[in-house]
């Protein structure tokens, strides 16, 4: 098990402002969640039907995107297939070039995220700005997001005071309403500076080469229409048949995000603007990103881990997550998608520890509106971590134990004397003696160790059936 | 008569017998002849959280072997019920002692259909939902009913009621810390309903969650389901 991921752990447990930030935060959404869909009548078949799209879509992915790609062209757009961050980057510093742009404003997007787009663009000099709240508050304090739908959730409006006083000379304010006027301020002139604007996207429509937004903010919509290019950067994953799939789509990703009916924009979006029309960016681009997920395809159980919408339930609901936070995980996913989305990217020796950081109590699955079975895949990716090891040599204690314990439970004579053994021998040893070493000393660090009786149930049970 | 088999689970043999005698014990009064196959061992669910599928299949095939004759196979916990009626069929193929487990709970309010057992306990107790038997086995209102209809018992809902106690097998002692704040929250939840007993119907949560108040000085009592059933 990693080092770095327990020391990450240890300090986020100890961590108590950020903490309760973050329990309060996921509370406030869970509980949203949990009344939105409960208006829902439907909302178990709504989950089935989003699991069946989606399961379509990833299976007949190559076909949905040339289709996408397609209606794009025909709708004035281009579509760009990259391989990864680099050829991404590529794309945008090609476009900036041609159209002498040196500002970029962003909107909101876990993939630009995955990328570090901002970075890479910074080394070739272009300023790109986040216009999304949370995201701006994250990027004046070069942070990672904390959370899938709200980066800024672990910090308070005390926090955000000082990173503004900070970083943007204002006076000290710790007024919600006056923190947004002081960034709306500074973000309208970017908007009116900016050559390019780039977004994400919550679904790509294949039969109508759109892409679909949702925010709350409207930014979204400024950045997507403001400056005279538009780039939306997508995993190919994102990609659903037809329009009237998003009448389950967007029924269920609000209402399991934040716990809303309906975000406050939803934007969808076709190609550039056309003849006669006064709004809109001369050029509409499309990035569709790989960055690994084709490797996802080939395994039919964890191929399900590309159905996600990216709503946040599960984390909100994870009672790991809540009390250890984002920036306890290893990659910019974080809860239990993030526990099985990184190893599948980046490999289980990233962090081998991640999948077994679960009790696998199953509440993340339970809400996910798409209906991912995380404890299945979670499973298999420990099953994958184990084997990695034996392959490697390591984690030898662990696998004899293991190997011990099942050689044991196959054979009932050596089980019942072994345990017999192991259950006097705990009688016998006091606790401070026990709770010194090894898994007891972890199991005491937390909680008493229980004494074992001292006949077993089936001791019991001869003396019962022989009376 | 018609015949039952417990698989009383390693955790109940090894550290929490009287729970295996309870549900013996209610279910002769219901009629049933209880058979306890001797050769049972552990369900190999260690093994099979642990990322150690070889393993857990070996032991997945020997408590087959030894439960196969049984008409009825009722478990002492939910966990390894969802183990044996569930995960057993995705390590060995086939569908391995099909229709024929049931967690204890599910046994009397599907099979038996009885809700009314003759018990008496006096007190006020909390019921924890345990994880797989309630996402995985769906099991959330028999329990309840169950203990409604005992005399002398008042019935407090926690609130959540559904939230992990934070066992989780491994994850107790590989991520303790987590664990034990889970565990905490837990037992906040329960000392909160002033009762001074907390049910379930898996053991293992109840030992997580007894040896999180026996650390925090909190007096409190852990019983399975049958325990309570079989109080008269
Ligand atoms: S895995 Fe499911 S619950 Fe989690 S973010 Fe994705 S869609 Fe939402």
């Amino acid at each position: 098990m990693s080092f770095v991921f327990e020391k990450d752990i240890a300090s986020a447990l100890a961590d108590t402002a950020q903490g309760a930030a973050t329990w309060r935060a996921t509370a406030r959404f869970k509980t949203g969640r949990v009344a939105a869909t409960g208006q829902l009548p439907d909302y178990q078949e709504l989950r089935a039907q989003a699991n069946a799209l989606k399961r379509h879509a990833i299976n007949h992915l190559d076909w949905y995107l040339q289709e996408f790609e397609k209606n794009v062209q025909a709708r004035g757009g281009v579509v760009h297939w990259c391989q990864d961050g680099a050829e991404a980057a590529d794309v945008v510093l090609q476009i900036a070039k041609r159209r002498d742009a040196h500002l970029i404003v962003k909107s909101k997007s876990m993939t630009t995220e995955e990328i570090h787009l901002n970075e890479r663009l910074g080394h070739h000099g272009l300023e790109s700005v986040e216009t999304d709240l949370g995201e701006y508050i994250i990027q004046l304090l070069d942070q990672r997001p904390f959370h899938i739908i709200a980066p800024a959730l672990n910090l308070t409006r005390y926090d955000v005071a000082k990173v503004f006083e900070e970083k943007l000379g204002v006076p000290y304010d710790a007024e919600i309403p006056r923190q947004t006027q002081t960034a709306r301020a500074v973000l309208r002139e970017k908007f009116l500076e900016a050559g390019i604007g780039i977004s994400g996207a919550n679904f790509l429509v294949a039969d109508s080469g759109a892409i679909v937004l949702v925010e709350n903010e409207g930014n979204a919509r400024l950045t997507t229409t403001a400056p005279r290019v538009h780039i939306a950067v997508a995993g190919i994953e994102k990609v659903i048949p037809r329009a009237q799939d998003l009448a389950v789509f967007l029924k269920l990703l609000a209402r399991s995000a934040t716990g809303q009916p309906l975000s406050v924009y939803t934007s969808f979006l076709s190609g550039p603007k056309r003849g006669g029309e006064v709004d809109g960016p001369e050029e509409f681009h499309v990035i569709l990103l790989d960055g690994g997920r084709t490797k996802l395809l080939a395994d039919k159980d964890k191929r399900q881990s590309l159905y996600c919408i990216r709503c946040g339930a599960c984390l909100n609901t994870c009672p790991v997550y809540r009390r250890i936070g984002g920036h306890s995980y290893p990659w910019v996913y974080s809860g239990p998608i993030g526990a099985i989305l990184t190893p599948q990217f980046h490999g289980t020796e990233m962090e081998p520890g991640l999948p077994f950081a679960s009790s696998l109590c199953g509440a993340c699955g339970e809400v996910c509106p798409v209906k991912i079975d995380i404890p299945h895949v979670l499973l298999k990716l420990r099953q994958e971590v184990k084997a990695a090891e034996e392959a490697q040599g390591a984690g030898q204690a662990e696998r004899a134990a293991f190997r011990a314990y099942a050689f044991a439970a196959t054979r009932p004579k050596i089980w019942r004397l072994a345990a017999k053994a192991a259950r006097a021998a705990q009688r016998r040893t006091p606790k401070s003696v026990m709770a010194a070493a090894g898994p007891a000393k972890a199991w005491a660090s937390e909680r008493e160790i229980p004494l074992m009786p001292a006949k077993s149930f089936r001791e019991l049970w001869r003396e019962r059936t022989s009376k | 008569m018609p015949r039952v088999a417990l698989f009383v689970t390693c955790i109940v043999d090894q550290l929490f017998p009287q729970a295996g005698l309870a549900m013996a014990t209610v279910l002769e009064r219901l009629g049933y002849e209880v058979d306890f196959p001797e050769d049972q061992t552990c369900c190999g669910q260690p093994a099979f959280n642990s990322g150690y599928a070889a393993e857990a299949r070996a032991v997945a095939a020997h408590t087959v072997k030894v439960m196969e004759s049984a008409d009825y196979i009722v478990v002492a916990s939910g966990s390894c019920a969802t183990m044996i009626g569930r995960h057993y069929a995705e390590l060995l193929g086939g569908e391995p002692l099909k229709g024929r487990v049931f967690e204890f709970s599910q046994f009397l309010t599907d099979v038996v259909q009885v809700e009314d057992v003759g018990a008496h306990f006096d007190g006020v107790v909390t019921y924890h939902d345990s994880c797989h038997a309630l996402r995985e086995l769906t099991v959330k209102q028999g329990p309840r009913r169950l203990l409604s209809r005992v005399r002398g018992l008042e019935l407090r809902e926690m609130e959540p009621a559904e939230e992990c106690c934070g066992f989780g097998g491994t994850f107790s002692v590989k991520f303790s810390g987590i664990s034990g704040a889970m565990a905490r929250s837990k037992l906040d939840a329960v000392v909160a309903t002033g009762a001074t007993t907390v049910v379930s119907i898996d053991s293992s949560c109840l030992m997580q969650i007894q040896g999180a108040a026996a650390r925090a000085g909190v007096e409190l009592r852990t019983m399975h389901l049958a325990e309570i059933l079989a109080a008269r």
